[in-house]
């Protein structure tokens, strides 16, 4: 539709004959700190993310080790604080940025085969705002820690709690508006700077998801950044419209919450979508199986998953009504998922499968996911919700979609675009180890938490009932194996940007436009614009990428 | 053709006329906000103002004229708020069902969880 | 006085026609008021579930708003996005002078209502209806009050934030019309700015009789 205009636009004359993106503007700070390059910014976002994982890890480290004996090692106080801390960072420090702010800013330009996304100054002020949310969120665990959980109920967040509200809450707040930015400048770029030929339906699956996230990035994060002002203000002047001492309605916050924040469960997990079905058909030598169905099914999810929301308040006194209608809804949204999950397996029946470290990480997830989202139907049915609420079966469940699917993904799509980002191979046996460490680890940990959450053990307290502690022990176990597999890749990948062999532009022989630019490809990704004429993912009839 | 950049110039009709228009709809609502509408009195100060939003995006902001991608962004906006004022209209307006007893305007027994 | 014409001289590399870079920028800002319109719809939704459940206590309070000062301000905002439409319009007949005097009058207009608002916010002071910080209220309706007074100072407030993002982008696109940085080939900046303080002008045009209509006749 937009690739009449895009015709004659003679090239700039080229710089250095081999200079990539990483040389380019030279090695000085301040050429990173004011860059408007798309890929520098994603490796901006990349250290900073990883630095917030460990902080989120570290915190999920103590919370296992607390657990490990029936009356915890820690003061309840400072148990609070330490989930809380883990909440707020790796749901608004890691998860929502993962995918997006680095893979997604490294690779959405080169699979449209653009020479950026369509703002680059904006994407530069959201990293900055997310590195302001991220200072003002250290702040604030460092000065204190919150112990309101990630999910900031009222009025214990404005009237009770004593940790530094505000400030994660003004944490918070910035990096919603980061997210924004990021979300608009993907929606325009994809509407308006495809190459030509690169028709909607020729687009990278990966792209369609991103799409489909930045949607939601645009949609829903306004409303919790509103919403956490005004519990800011009400816990500071002590006057609001949350607490029911003052005439207001909890359950007010806890719609506008989650009307962010389901979604925002999607914005989680729609990335991690797009870079499985990258990297299937890439290690099954085929196409992906039923593309227009992947594609639409994140969209649907995009869209319905703005009608469910009220599925996190089925016990917090909604109307009886208002939980039927949304346990119906939730139900609904299994359906694309399922599709999904019935594309991917299609996709790999009767493959030529190599289980190189990426699809390890990609079968994984498809595993992982299912069960994550299978247990989803068990809580979005309000009969069994009741019995599950605030225990770990909803820990369990969240943490299979959350981390068994989309931290999976994250470092799937790390190693599958690791040559491309840094032009360096990384060591295939170690990743294969570390990939095999952070499943099963992964397994240990948290399947243990569904048979706890059945049993009867609630979420958020520091110390249970003694005959739990089996299973704790487990689990406990299973984080140890889990912290050693995603410590791994620090290595390993870290060594390879020295050590590593020099990978050349397609060591996967894979399909996609960024595969036809050098590695780690020139500033502005392609010397002469392609231009798009097949499908994607044409692993058949002949695996060899089409030339230009 | 710097020369012809003297003074203001004069505003083109279709502006002033939305203009003029608006300051009516002002003047209108205003006055109709005094007469005794009821319940119905919100209703049509809200539609007067949704024809007064009409009137700015169609004549200022030129929405119809722009891509077609201007128009399904703005509907999203508004979409979406529609989702939230209805979905959650299931609580609120079936909150003092007396099938379910279920009677809980705030009164402070929800609490936190 | 460069050789090449503006619309080239700010063309960036990921576009290849102008015309493209322009659309382009005036779809980013809707994709952004689409934004805004849930930043403000929060509020506005809590606003409706309130005063759903207290109909008497948000009438009675709204009554006691200063309908004058908000029917003034509203006049002036209208008014004010009557001359930036009329500046997109000289902006894009190349007529530079005439942008550069009408992007002035909009941003005094919105210093204009800033002023209103402060004069209004400065009587509510006065009059202590202030909630957390000097309410003075009393009756079987106060908390209530209270209640509309909080999002009374919220939403003005956040829609007082944004008139004045508003006046100083305004305020840099005057000086740089003035300074011959656009042309009939490219104005993008004062179109896209435009968009930005219709949509201002559009969340008062809702705020207005929400606020000070709302219950002028009883309840
Ligand atoms: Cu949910």
């Amino acid at each position: 539709m937009t690739t009449a205009t895009f015709t004659g636009k003679a090239e700039q004359p080229t710089r250095g004959a081999q200079a990539s993106y990483l040389t380019a503007e030279g090695f000085t700070l301040r050429s990173w700190l004011l860059t408007k390059d798309h890929k520098r910014i994603a490796i901006l976002y990349t250290i900073s993310i990883t630095l917030f994982f460990f902080v989120g890890g570290a915190a999920a480290t103590l919370i296992r080790f607390n657990l490990v004996t029936p009356p915890g090692l820690f003061q309840p106080d400072t148990y609070n604080r330490l989930f809380t801390m883990h909440g707020i960072v790796m749901v608004w420090f890691f998860l929502i940025p993962s995918i997006p702010t680095t893979m997604g800013n490294f690779l959405i330009p080169l699979m449209i085969g653009a020479k950026d996304l369509a703002f680059p100054r904006l994407n530069l002020l959201s990293w900055y705002l997310f590195v302001i949310a991220g200072v003002l969120g250290l702040v604030a665990i460092f000065a204190g820690g919150v112990d309101t959980g990630w999910t900031f109920y009222t009025p214990f967040s404005t009237m009770y709690s004593n940790g530094y509200v505000v400030l994660a809450l003004a944490a918070v707040f910035v990096s919603g508006f980061s997210s924004i930015l990021t979300g608009l400048n993907f929606i325009v770029s994809i509407h308006r700077l495809r190459a030509p030929g690169l028709t909607w339906y020729r687009l990278p699956v990966f792209c369609w998801s991103n799409y489909a996230t930045a949607l939601i990035l645009v949609l829903a994060t306004p409303i919790l950044a509103i919403t956490l002002a005004l519990v800011a203000v009400e816990r500071l002047l002590k006057v609001g419209i949350f607490d029911p001492a003052l005439g207001g309605d909890p359950l007010l916050f806890q719609h506008l919450f989650w009307f962010y924040s389901h979604p925002a469960v999607y914005i989680m997990i729609l990335p991690g979508f797009g870079v499985i079905s990258e990297i299937v058909p890439c290690f099954a030598r085929k196409p992906l199986f039923g593309y227009k169905f992947v594609v639409w099914s994140s969209i649907a999810i995009a869209g319905i998953g703005f009608f469910v929301w009220a599925h996190h308040m089925f016990v917090a006194g909604i109307s009886l009504y208002a939980g039927l209608v949304f346990s119906l809804l939730s139900y609904i949204i299994a359906v694309p998922s399922a599709i999904k999950v019935f594309n991917w397996t299609a996709t790999l029946h009767k493959g030529w499968i190599s289980f190189d470290a990426p699809m390890l990480y990609a079968l994984g997830f498809i595993g992982l996911f299912t069960i994550g989202g299978l247990t989803g139907l068990f809580v979005a049915n309000l009969a069994f919700d009741v019995h599950a609420t605030d225990t770990y079966f909803v820990v369990a469940h969240f943490h299979y979609i959350m981390v068994g699917g989309m931290v999976s993904a994250y470092f799937g799509g790390l190693h599958y675009w690791w040559p491309k980002i840094t032009g360096r191979l990384y060591p295939e046996w170690w990743a294969r180890i570390a990939a095999i460490l952070i499943f099963f680890g992964f397994n240990l940990t948290f399947f243990p938490q569904f048979i706890l959450g059945y049993l009867g053990m609630q979420r958020r307290y520091a110390s249970y009932p003694p005959e739990f502690q089996i299973w704790n022990v487990l689990s406990s176990a299973g984080a140890s194996i889990l912290a050693v597999g995603y410590a791994l890749p620090l290595f390993y990948l870290g060594w390879s940007l020295w050590r590593g062999k020099k990978a050349g532009p397609n060591p996967w022989a894979a399909t996609g436009l960024e595969w036809r630019t050098p590695s780690p490809p020139p500033p502005h990704n392609f010397d002469v614009t392609p231009t798009v004429t097949r499908p994607p993912y044409q692993y058949r009839p002949d695996p060899e990428p089409q030339d230009v | 053709m710097r020369g012809a950049d003297a003074g203001l110039g004069r505003p083109p009709r279709a502006l002033v006329l939305t203009w003029l228009a608006l300051l009516g709809l002002v003047a209108l609502t205003l006055g109709l906000a005094y007469v005794p509408l009821g319940r119905m009195g919100i209703v049509v100060a809200l539609a007067i103002a949704a024809v007064k939003a009409g009137l700015v995006v169609t004549l200022f902001m030129k929405l119809f004229r722009g891509p077609v991608l201007a128009r399904v962004a703005a509907g999203a906006g508004l979409f979406w708020l529609a989702i939230l004022f209805s979905l959650a209209a299931t609580d609120y307006l079936a909150r003092n069902d007396a099938a379910t007893g279920n009677f809980s305007l705030p009164t402070g027994r929800e609490g936190s969880r | 006085m460069s050789e090449a014409p503006l619309d080239q001289v700010h063309l960036e590399p990921q576009y290849a026609t102008a015309r493209q870079q322009a659309e382009t920028a005036a779809l980013g800002m809707w994709v952004f008021l689409a934004t805004e319109v849930l930043f403000f719809g929060g509020m506005l939704f809590a606003y409706t579930y309130l005063r759903a459940t207290f109909p008497e206590g948000f009438a009675e309070a709204a009554r006691e708003t200063h309908v004058v000062i908000g029917t003034i301000n509203t006049v002036v905002l209208l008014t004010s996005s009557f001359t930036m439409a009329w500046a997109v319009h000289a902006a894009e007949h190349d007529r530079r002078r005439a942008t550069a005097l009408l992007l002035a009058a909009t941003a005094l207009l919105g210093l204009l209502f800033l002023g209103l608002k402060g004069l209004e916010y400065y009587k509510e002071w006065q009059e202590g209806v202030v909630p957390g910080l000097n309410f003075h209220k009393d009756g079987p309706n106060a908390h209530v009050a209270a209640m509309f007074y909080y999002l009374y100072f919220m939403l003005t407030g956040v829609h007082g934030v944004h008139v004045t993002i508003g006046i100083g982008l305004v305020a840099l696109m005057a000086v740089r019309a003035w300074r011959g940085g656009f042309s009939a080939r490219y104005f993008t900046p004062v179109e896209v700015t435009g968009l930005y303080w219709h949509f201002v002008d559009l969340v008062w045009i809702f705020l207005y009789p929400l606020i000070y209509l709302a219950g002028r006749s009883g309840p």
